[in-house]
């Protein structure tokens, strides 16, 4: 074992005369070892030096959905909000839509309950649920499979209706184009500063239930000007998914956004800025 | 509760290195801009560690403030606390250098 970085197996030595490739080191000094086919060996009280970004998992799984989804120039939204904000009904009626103009399809995330899905496959469009159970947000992994499950032919609109959350989802990096949070009037003008994250992670606000500001006294420009303090670049459309206004504003951003991925790589990184 | 998942992230790490090693310390890097509450952690980590060779071990977490570049006046190395990440100058517009990650930085064997 190498007295430095306690790789390789056996006694320990510190002549650095043999010889072994570093590349899964956080650190770099000057010897090789052969043959490091042993699990490393470790002597107690050591410290071994990891410097793993715990993240890097997820975040590796997520490029390689975005790599896929780009080869098939597939635009994949992830549609993030609070319990309650619209999804559904605003996936319902956007299926309706849009599905004589190009392919959808739909990956559902809840908690539990399939019913989500019989919502979008009643809307008669290809859907797959997922139910995290204990868990409170998708991640990569669980996109990677489900992308594979559903195939959606190439030019697709992909849908993935996140788990109802304004804390977790924003972590986790599913390979998305975008992510798409949906607020909504009776929440309050204050969600962008509570879930600051969540409205930081974001390309597009959806400011849901429009019809409703009235009567629940909602100040809509102090709502757009909080989510800005928190995300200078962030789009916004007013919209009610259940009374239809603002919604040709809605298919025009998600006609704007296939047309950029056509004419790119969508293969972009994610942008770690603000995140 | 994503420190669930952080947690099984945190123990799968370091079982890809040491295996069924015992481990007495665990030193994570905890970003103050990262969303991840560390009380969360801990107690998450506790469950994630069972029957593992990491079960027992103590965590020592590094809170790292947060730092920035601001867009808006050009500043390089803004510190930014608070939940909001905003420059001195006011601007939101911010490339985030330092306290947006957490890390599993080592471990001591026990």
């Amino acid at each position: 074992m190498c007295a430095t970085c306690g790789c390789g197996g056996g006694p320990v030595h510190a002549d650095h005369s043999r010889e072994h490739p570093h590349a899964d080191h956080a650190h770099e000094h000057p010897h090789r070892h052969a043959g490091l086919l042993a699990p490393p060996a470790f002597t107690p009280g050591r410290i071994v030096r990891l410097e793993q970004d715990v993240l890097a998992k997820n975040d590796a799984i997520a490029l390689r959905n975005r790599a896929w989804l780009g080869e098939r120039e597939i635009l994949a939204l992830n549609l993030v909000s609070s319990p309650g904000a619209g999804k559904t009904t605003l996936l319902e009626r956007t299926l309706r839509e849009v599905r004589g103009e190009l392919p959808v399809a739909v990956v559902e995330g809840d908690q539990e309950t399939p019913l989500d899905a019989e919502r979008i496959r009643a809307a008669g469009c290809p859907v797959l649920q997922i139910n995290t159970g204990r868990g409170c947000h998708l991640d990569a992994a669980m996109i990677s499979d489900a992308l594979r499950a559903l195939d959606p032919p190439r030019g697709a609109l992909l849908f993935i209706e996140n788990v109802g959350n304004l804390v977790c989802p924003a972590m986790f990096d599913l390979g998305e184009h975008a992510k798409v949070v949906v607020a909504s009037t009776p929440e309050g003008a204050d969600k962008p500063l509570k879930y600051p994250h969540m409205f930081r992670a974001a390309k597009l606000m959806l400011l849901n239930k429009i019809d409703l500001a009235p009567h629940v006294a909602f100040d809509e420009a102090l709502c757009i000007s909080r989510a800005r303090q928190v995300n200078p670049a962030l789009e916004v459309l007013s919209i009610s998914a259940a009374r239809g206004d603002g919604l040709d504003r809605w298919y025009a951003w998600l006609h704007g956004a296939i047309a950029a991925i056509r004419h790119h790589d969508a293969g972009t990184p994610k942008d770690r800025a603000l995140t | 509760m994503h420190e669930l998942s952080i947690a099984e992230g945190i123990v799968d790490a370091i079982r890809e290195r040491t295996g069924d090693a015992r481990v007495a310390r665990v030193f994570l890097e905890i970003g103050k801009l990262s969303c991840i509450e560390p009380e969360a952690v801990r107690f998450c980590f506790e469950l994630c560690a069972r029957g593992t060779g990491v079960q027992g071990a103590s965590l020592e977490i590094d809170e790292v403030a947060g730092r920035a570049c601001c867009r808006g006046c050009g500043a390089q190395d803004v510190a930014i606390d608070g939940a909001i990440p905003l420059c001195a100058c006011g601007s939101a517009d911010l490339h985030v250098v330092a306290g947006d990650r957490m890390l599993v930085t080592a471990v001591e064997l026990a």
